[in-house]
């Protein structure tokens, strides 16, 4: 452990730790543009110019190493002027155009520039002028601002696994960028704004319309997939302007996938702002009384085992609750939260969990993904495997489709068959599984989304047993959801209960007749050819496939506009808080439900949202405390039964459209369009 | 400068090595430990380079990063940063001129002024035909026999106005004149011929120096 002085303060630090990183470590801003934590260290910059005794001139403090007895100064006279000439040469291409640049009011040279900036240039001749890059959909370049650090280059080759950015030509020609012009493909490009330490790189849906200090910062979850990554939500006003990560170290690090970051304008499309009831066929504008009316005349008298309920991919726990006292207050025991038909076994909860973590990720060295494409559906979940496979020494074997999932791996089958071996441990990955000190399996949608899931499930389970994945402090068993409201219907029990249908039965009942109420809380993505004749009310945020069929729609609120507890892939409860109001006349969820089951003679025993969260943890003891992660006993679960031998397949088709909010969205459309409809020209086996 | 990092040129769809310097490309690359072949992207470069007519395609450098397992853009990184690989086509005699002080001290503007007049084109333009392209570059090492010129592989030195026309013109009759000093003194020993070890069995002192007026530089 090497002792150094840094500013007359003795401070000992780890081996290998920067004098930069020291200087973090006591308090000490070192101004620095390429230096990022997460990336390589190019020490091209010199913001960072620090005196070293000894030394005949200022180091670079992000890439000297403290050593033993070192004596640095970082404020003295010295340090200034060389951290001045850097700024200036920094300036002497860099426009003046701060008034008109995006990044104001929250950019690294900007601020730096208050600190080390000269008042005037010296800088007589013509500045250069760069040509902007075409970057696709999401990212805006205005490449004259482009100071060279290089972190957008790093970016993309370490932690998003795309080497398609890089320095072309060379001194006074070079420029980043793609050299072939060519949209980044990857789901974490949006990242790239956040790197970019100036206004180079913009997020070009959010161009030109506010100023950082103009908006209203909320803390957050996102919903657009299972993970939960924390999120701010920057608002004005009524209007949700755009949406950054915030760090976490345990899901999402200070990244962000792009459907994540850019889903937001689909918040301002194709809203439900007001109840409908249909009347002659069509859905007219009503009050919420008529609404209620409407529901209640037609629901009163219809046998308990007749109506069923199913709940959507963005739900918030509290509304499934709700729902659920509501719907079993009817007399139902129809009842599912898995509208995308995954029949898997739900008696334990290991069973169903991201047992590992996503932060465990780092500590296993052998990996298998059964049926999934963690790309599409946990982007965080595949850029940690990658974060891994960089620490190097990390075995991936892959039974499912074969992907470019950025890192290399092993293709071991495409479906059943190939697990079965690998859980009777004839398949010869076994034994890089076995040598493994920590291996673990992730199970995707492919593989539970199937009419076999439950029996999948128990053959995972097998596989990881055999395999050694569960020990003593390490549970390698792992199921990545797609949906944000999943695992939070399941830990609350929004299941179909003793002798209850599940989706698929409660869809067939529909059809046949037998069903003749459902009520759908933002479930979208099921068939709604299917429901038949049945009395549908929904209850959501966005005119989607559900609200197009119902006879009743009653205005729910987005995850933006209501404080919600959602559970993640983890397991982890986490609350997303309201950053604005409802629309128009719609509520919050929880709201509507205690309401409609005044009208409908089931009251709800709750009339704030604590008293909600309170029948949530008794519901389930997870919800006694949000932020926290309440591991999972290790038993049996899964049903042994006949497995269909087709291979897994992604049920994720389009990416960037997973769900009311992404679809509605005009940015995620654009992405659609430039990244999948390229793709499928390309290899003609998409779509 | 040849290069800069704007996009490039769509050049021909495909590129393929030949058979003979496939096996080239081979020794090459076998120079380098298992997983550094990366360290080949150079040579390979020069190579696709001298079988593409002396420029690089896209197609090129794409073979060659998918030959070397590495993403093309570190390819492109290696080709637009380095002015010996031309990205654009140019003609069957590449006239590169040096214009670097030594050289200029010594009359390459006469040299420039001469490439221009006899092929009717300016600098970094290539003639209709597609048999000369002109350009300036900087020092190439040959500052002791200044002024020069490099043509494609071979440094024709001590030029002036007359023998860069007499140059350009045996090159459009076809020929492939001699290499090296057109004034005819051996490599960059003194122009006026030698001024020392002139006899090999004097054993007194010195000889004295015929002419020493155009000693080195």
């Amino acid at each position: 452990m090497p002792k150094l002085t840094i500013d007359g303060i003795e401070v000992e630090v780890e081996p290998g730790t920067s004098v930069l990183q020291a200087c973090e470590q006591i308090g000490i801003e070192i101004p620095r543009f390429c230096y990022h934590e997460r990336l390589t260290v190019p020490a091209n910059c010199r913001m960072c110019l620090v005196e070293m005794e000894k030394a005949p001139k200022p180091v670079a403090s992000c890439a000297m190493p403290c050593g033993e007895g070192m004596v640095i100064k970082t404020n003295t006279d010295l340090v200034h002027k060389a951290r001045k000439g850097v700024m200036e040469f920094l300036l002497i291409n860099h426009p003046l155009d701060c008034p008109i640049c995006d990044q104001g009011g929250e950019c690294d040279l900007q601020d730096q520039a208050m600190g080390y900036g000269f008042d005037r240039s010296r800088f007589q001749e013509n500045k250069r002028a760069v040509k902007d890059k075409y970057l696709g959909p999401l990212i805006k370049t205005i490449m004259t601002r482009c100071i060279h650090c290089t972190r957008c280059i790093r970016f993309a080759d370490e932690i998003a696994g795309v080497p398609e950015l890089g320095a072309t030509g060379r001194g006074e020609h070079m420029e980043v960028g793609t050299y072939i012009e060519q949209a980044i493909s990857s789901e974490l490009s949006g990242n790239l704004i956040d790197v970019c330490p100036v206004g180079a790189l913009t997020s070009k849906p959010y161009a030109f319309t506010t100023r950082p200090w103009e908006l209203r910062k909320t803390e957050t979850i996102d919903v657009m997939d299972a993970l939960g990554s924390n999120i701010r939500v920057d608002t004005r006003g009524p209007e949700v302007m755009r949406l950054t990560p915030r760090l976490n170290e345990d899901i999402n690090e200070e990244w962000l996938a792009d459907k994540s970051r850019f889903h937001y304008d689909g918040l301002k499309r194709q809203r439900l702002d007001r109840p409908y009831v249909r009347r002659d066929g069509k859905l007219q504008p009503a009050t919420w009384a008529e609404a209620f009316t409407a529901i209640a005349e037609r629901v009163k008298g219809v046998p308990g085992d007749r109506i069923a309920a199913l709940a959507g991919d963005l739900c918030d726990a509290e509304s499934m609750v709700a729902l659920k006292d509501l719907v079993e207050g009817l007399g139902s025991k129809n009842l599912d939260c898995r509208q995308d038909g995954a029949a898997f076994d739900t008696s334990a909860r290991a069973g169903y969990l991201f047992n590992t973590t996503i932060a465990g990720i780092e500590k296993a060295d052998a990996i298998l993904l059964i049926g999934t494409y963690p790309r599409w559906e946990g982007s965080m979940v595949n850029a940690r495997i990658r974060k891994r496979y960089l620490m190097g020494g990390l075995k991936v074997g892959v039974v499912g489709e074969r992907r470019d999932l950025t890192y290399p791996y092993t293709y071991l089958g495409a479906g059943p068959q190939t697990l079965q071996e690998l859980a009777d441990g004839s398949h010869e990955f076994c034994e890089i599984l076995k040598t493994a000190k920590r291996p673990m399996l992730i199970l995707g949608a492919g593989a539970l989304r199937r009419a076999d899931g439950a029996a999948i499930q128990a053959l995972a389970r097998q596989a990881a047993e055999a395999n050694n994945m569960v020990q003593d402090g390490w549970n390698g068993f792992n199921v990545l959801h797609t949906a944000a409201a999943r695992v939070g219907g399941l830990e609350l029990g929004f299941l179909p209960g003793q002798g209850g249908k599940a989706t698929a039965e409660i869809l067939a009942g529909a059809s046949s007749g037998a069903i003749e109420v459902v009520y759908l809380l933002g479930a979208d993505e099921i068939d709604t050819a299917k429901l038949g004749d049945a009395f549908v009310i929904y209850q959501g945020h966005h005119g989607d496939r559900g609200a197009h069929r119902a006879d009743v729609v009653l205005p729910g609120a987005a995850y933006t506009e209501k404080n919600g507890l959602y559970v993640n892939t983890e397991g982890r409860v986490q609350m997303a808080r309201m950053a604005v109001f409802p629309l128009g006349e719609a509520r919050e969820d929880w709201k509507i439900l205690r309401a409609l089951g005044d009208q409908l003679g089931v009251r709800l025993p709750y009339d704030s949202l604590a008293q909600v969260r309170k029948r949530l943890a008794e519901a389930s003891p997870v919800f006694r405390s949000i932020e926290s992660l309440t591991m999972a006993e290790w038993g049996p679960f899964g049903q042994a039964g006949t497995i269909d031998a087709a291979p897994f397949h992604c049920p994720i088709e389009n990416y960037y459209m997973t769900d009311p909010i992404s679809r509605a969205s005009a940015t995620m459309a654009k992405c659609t369009e430039t990244f999948l409809a390229a793709a499928s020209e390309r290899t003609g086996t998409h779509g | 400068m040849s290069s800069n990092g704007t996009a490039p040129l769509e050049g021909p769809k495909d590129f393929a090595f030949t058979a003979e310097n496939l096996e080239r490309a081979k020794h090459i690359i076998a120079k380098y430990p298992a997983g550094k072949q990366a360290s080949a992207v150079m040579p390979l470069l020069d190579l696709a380079q001298r079988q593409n007519d002396n420029w690089l395609p896209r197609a090129a450098m794409d073979y060659v990063a998918e030959m070397l397992s590495m993403p093309r853009i570190r390819v492109y990184e290696v080709a637009t940063f380095y002015t010996m690989y031309n990205l654009k086509p140019v003609g069957k005699h590449f006239i590169q001129v040096c214009t670097t002080t030594p050289c200029w001290l010594r009359g390459s503007d006469d040299v420039v002024k001469a490439c221009e007049r006899k092929l009717g084109i300016g600098l970094g333009e290539t003639t209709s035909d597609g048999q000369f392209t002109v350009i300036e570059v900087e020092c190439l090492g040959a500052c002791v026999n200044a002024p020069m010129v490099q043509i494609n592989d071979d440094y024709y030195e001590d030029l002036d106005a007359a023998g860069t026309e007499a140059l350009l013109d045996a090159l459009k009759r076809g020929e492939r004149p001699k290499a090296g000093p057109i004034s005819g003194r051996q490599t960059s020993s003194p122009s006026g011929g030698p001024t020392t070890l002139i006899s090999r069995t004097s054993t007194s002192a010195s000889a004295p120096a015929a002419d020493s007026t155009h000693g080195d530089d």
